[in-house]
């Protein structure tokens, strides 16, 4: 009896009690007549599509900051990153130039722009944060909101020229900007390796005014329509993943790594042992930040669309709800909780909606119950974290 | 012990002037860069003074009351209450319920009053609880929580009422059968329900109420024995006489109105600030109270007189007279505001002060800290939910899923801006906050077509701004509140520990 009790006690009510409701949910799908093989493939993508986003709370949590609401300066570094290198790659005509080969570039600089910009706003973000102990959670939402509205004003200013981000008529950045032509599906869909695209390029380069790209299939590696049964693999996905989470599981072993997680901890303690608390604060943010730019990128290239203006306002709170549902609690954070806790959340999700469509005929339960399991979860993990100011 | 004032200076009368300013600079920067903007955004905007008057005092109105309930978890150590989503809920539920059944104007107004507060004290209570396991986090956990509830509304409104709760009259459900519509018109039932009541009604409900009043009193007196003073028969006696004065026909045909127009309301105002100054001028006559400054009551008389003097230019008093105020809403607005006031005179109000400036030092006192903070979140969450139909049957619309949701973002942003802090907001930063914000709100569209060509560019600019003042606001609390132990953190771990001066020889 007591052996069942601690078992509980280390798995943790609420997640045993989701853990049960995602079986029960994919054993209602699968006999409510779902095909298998696109449900699971479903839960995967998702599950990798939102990882990275989920693995930026780890340093934040780490260093003491409690849980990372700012992300969205991340997100929105990423995109801004995403959304100047797709017009760079459109106005120099690189696909005419470079074939399918821009694709990947276009990728890579918005990578690199992103982490870049990423980086600074985080250091900056992280001074801000190291002025407001004991409150970073709630300046870090409103600074969120805050960085979004304002990038808001800026995407409806900027006068791009690439048919995919601008309006037909008028000027600013459209909401959803489709990546069919940049990189898209580059890590995870089959179809791009299997199909050429046509791809809009800026008059003058050739008369058709567009170029037809086909990604080579030695390539095709990288997404596996396993025995075109429909459950698609996105090793290219999965790899970066899987990759992002051995750099951070590294770094939090590394001498740097290891005093932020004893910043966080234990503040005296660690001033004791001549951490310099406020520059592993910093540290944190700014790997926090980083990830968010990169998780968004990775998150844009498997959905197909950048997702502009209002929508990323509340990714950062899925991100915290998937990280406390794996297990994590606000001051403590490691990757099984990622990697478990995204799982969980985003397969309730994923599942719920087709399930729903067949028992009742309302679309918009599945939304309703995102709202309230991501809310409540957080809820429940604030009225369990002990003591402390967060 | 906080101090009166944000900054850290007391004001005494003989602390210099050019002190005086850079301290209220200081301590309010945050609105006097809103005026800063407002100013330019009205520039900007090429708008009419007039409509831009009017749309004022009509939002003064509407949004006040809400502004307003947030001062209560603030004096009792809360901050901001983003839980006042779940009052507006509880209002909204309410008002879907009263015009589904068909009742209009005030009695489905007063109807729907009554099937809200009970709700809204409930929830309050719920709240207050899930504030007491968060000590310390209570303003994210509001947040949260707000949008929590919001889930649970949606749920209530698209799920359940029309499926499992029979609802089908087609005007306000969804034509699948399930759920209710997105948006309720409330003119011909709700609409300006509160907004049009007249003065006569509101002087014959103020004679009702003062004699219950006087009834209770009169009964305390008699069976309980407490004193029934020639203060209460008085009070009884003035009120019953301006009641006969209404009888009379000149004035009785003014008050049969619903509005009273600024030209007449802004020098009562007015009058009401000088003589309470000079009220304090002549009670301080001796000196004794340090706290009190003589030059600022002064000031404020000054200023009263002189603004009045202005009304009579033609063109202010012509831009004054086209502003007409509702008359309910504005009394249950200064209603509120003396509530507040009288609140902190209580014992429960001194209490929940105490609390709110150390848990600690209250529990010591024997005061049930849990208990304060639960009862000071059920009357913020009641009073929103009240202030949350004023808006309403002001708006005239019911935005089903969306009304609520801004409710506590506004509500907050707008409390900021008037320069208040987490730890300390009064009933004048509220008004002046709501005044500042919705004017930046009215103007901010147009500014943004004049200047960008795009008025897209200012609404963005003006939710921008709401989110940035409270961030900027946390900010600007926390970092004061936090600055000496951050430099006592700063010179452990730069210099080691720090010599003390025996040591140091």
């Amino acid at each position: 009896m007591t052996k069942l009790k601690k078992a509980l006690d280390v798995i943790g009510v609420p997640r045993l009690i989701i853990g049960l409701f995602f079986v029960v949910l994919v054993v209602t799908a699968l006999s409510v007549g779902l095909n298998p093989a696109s449900l699971f493939s479903d839960i995967l993508r998702r599950w990798m599509m939102y990882g990275i986003l989920v693995l930026a709370m780890v340093p934040g949590v780490q260093s003491g900051i409690g849980m990372n609401f700012g992300i969205s300066l991340g997100i929105v570094s990423g995109l801004l990153g995403a959304v100047v290198s797709m017009e760079f790659t459109y106005t120099q005509g690189w696909f005419f130039y470079l074939g399918a080969g821009a694709a990947w570039l276009t990728l890579l600089i918005a990578l690199i722009i992103g982490v870049a910009l990423a980086a600074f706003v985080g250091t900056a973000y992280g001074l801000l944060l190291n002025r407001v102990k004991g409150s970073e959670m709630t300046v870090s939402t409103y600074v969120g909101f805050s960085a979004i509205a304002m990038m808001n004003i800026v995407w409806i200013l900027l006068r791009f020229q690439n048919g995919q981000l601008r309006w037909p008529i008028g000027s600013g950045l459209r909401n959803t900007a489709s990546l069919s032509e940049s990189f898209g599906g580059l890590l995870s869909s089959p179809e791009v390796y299997l199909e050429p695209r046509v791809i809009a390029i800026p008059e003058g380069l050739n008369e058709a005014g567009n170029v037809t790209v086909q990604q080579p299939k030695v390539l095709g590696f990288l997404a596996i329509d396993v025995g075109d049964s429909g459950f698609v693999l996105p090793l290219g996905l999965i790899l970066v993943f899987a990759l992002c989470c051995l750099i951070v599981w590294l770094f939090l072993r590394s001498k740097k790594g290891i005093a932020m997680s004893a910043a966080g901890e234990n503040e005296l303690f660690a001033i004791s042992n001549g951490i310099n608390v406020d520059k592993m604060r910093i540290l944190g943010t700014a790997v926090s930040t980083v990830l968010g730019a990169v998780g968004i990128i990775m998150y844009a290239q498997t959905y197909g669309f950048l997702q502009l203006y209002n929508a990323p306002l509340m990714m950062g709170f899925a991100a915290v709800a998937s990280i406390l549902i794996g297990g994590a609690s606000i001051e403590r954070a490691g990757i099984s909780n990622v990697i478990i806790g995204t799982l969980l959340f985003q397969g309730i999700l994923t599942v719920a909606l087709p399930v729903v469509n067949e028992v009742i005929d309302v679309t918009a339960l599945p939304e309703i119950i995102r709202i309230i399991l991501t809310n409540g979860i957080i809820l429940y993990a604030l009225s369990k974290a002990r003591g402390g100011r967060r | 012990m906080t101090n009166r004032n944000s900054g850290n200076k007391i004001l005494t009368p003989d602390v210099n002037m050019g002190e005086r300013i850079k301290t209220f600079m200081f301590d309010n920067k945050v609105m006097l860069v809103f005026v800063v903007i407002c100013y330019l955004g009205y520039i900007a905007s090429g708008s009419r003074p007039d409509t831009i008057l009017n749309e004022v005092f009509t939002r003064i109105s509407r949004n006040s009351f809400t502004v307003l309930s947030l001062l209560i978890p603030v004096l009792a150590g809360m901050g901001l209450n983003f839980g006042i989503v779940i009052g507006a809920i509880a209002a909204q539920i309410a008002v879907f319920a009263v015009v589904y059944w068909g009742l209009v104007g005030l009695p489905g107004m007063l109807l729907a009053v009554v099937i809200a507060t009970p709700m809204s004290i409930l929830f309050g209570w719920l709240v207050g609880v899930l504030f007491n396991k968060t000590k310390g986090a209570e303003m994210i956990t509001g947040l949260i929580l707000g949008y929590f509830a919001d889930g649970l509304y949606q749920l209530f409104f698209l799920i359940l009422v029309g499926g499992v709760i029979p609802a089908t009259n087609p005007r306000f459900i969804i034509d699948g059968g399930v759920g209710v519509k997105n948006v309720i018109d409330l003119t011909g039932s709700l609409k300006y329900s509160i907004d049009r009541v007249r003065i006569i009604d509101l002087a014959l409900g103020l004679l009702v109420a003062v004699a219950v009043l006087t009834v209770i009193r009169l009964y305390m007196h008699l069976v309980k024995r407490r004193k029934f003073t020639l203060k209460d028969l008085l009070l009884m006696v003035v009120v019953g006489i301006l009641y006969g004065i209404t009888y009379i026909p000149a004035i009785e045909r003014h008050l049969y109105a619903d509005r009273i127009n600024l030209i007449v309301a802004l020098p009562l105002v007015l009058a009401y600030f000088a003589l309470k100054n000079a009220h304090l001028i002549y009670k301080n006559r001796d000196g004794n109270d340090p706290t009190y400054s003589r030059s600022r009551s002064i000031t404020i008389i000054i200023v009263a007189v002189a603004a009045y003097i202005l009304t009579y230019i033609p063109s202010v008093e012509a831009l004054i007279m086209s502003v007409d105020l509702p008359v309910l809403p504005y009394v249950l607005i200064v209603g509120l505001m003396t509530f507040n006031k009288g609140l902190l005179n209580t014992r429960l109000g001194h209490n929940m002060r105490t609390v709110g400036q150390s848990n600690a030092v209250a529990a010591a006192s024997g005061i049930n800290v849990d208990r304060t903070r639960v009862i000071a979140v059920i009357l913020s969450t009641v009073l929103a939910c009240w202030g949350q139909l004023i808006y309403l049957q002001n708006l005239g619309t019911f935005s089903t899923y969306g009304a609520h949701m801004q409710v506590g973002q506004f509500a907050v942003a707008a409390l900021l801006v008037g320069g208040a802090s987490v730890s300390k907001a009064t009933n004048s930063q509220a008004i002046i906050g709501v005044t500042l914000f919705h004017l930046l709100f009215i103007i901010a569209p147009q500014a943004g077509n004049n200047l960008f060509g795009d008025a897209q560019v200012g609404e963005y600019f003006r939710v921008f701004v709401s989110y940035g003042v409270i961030a900027l606001s946390l900010a600007m609390h926390a970092w004061q509140r936090k600055k000496p132990k951050g430099s006592m953190m700063a010179s452990l771990s730069q210099n080691g520990p720090v010599l003390t001066e025996t040591e140091k020889k």
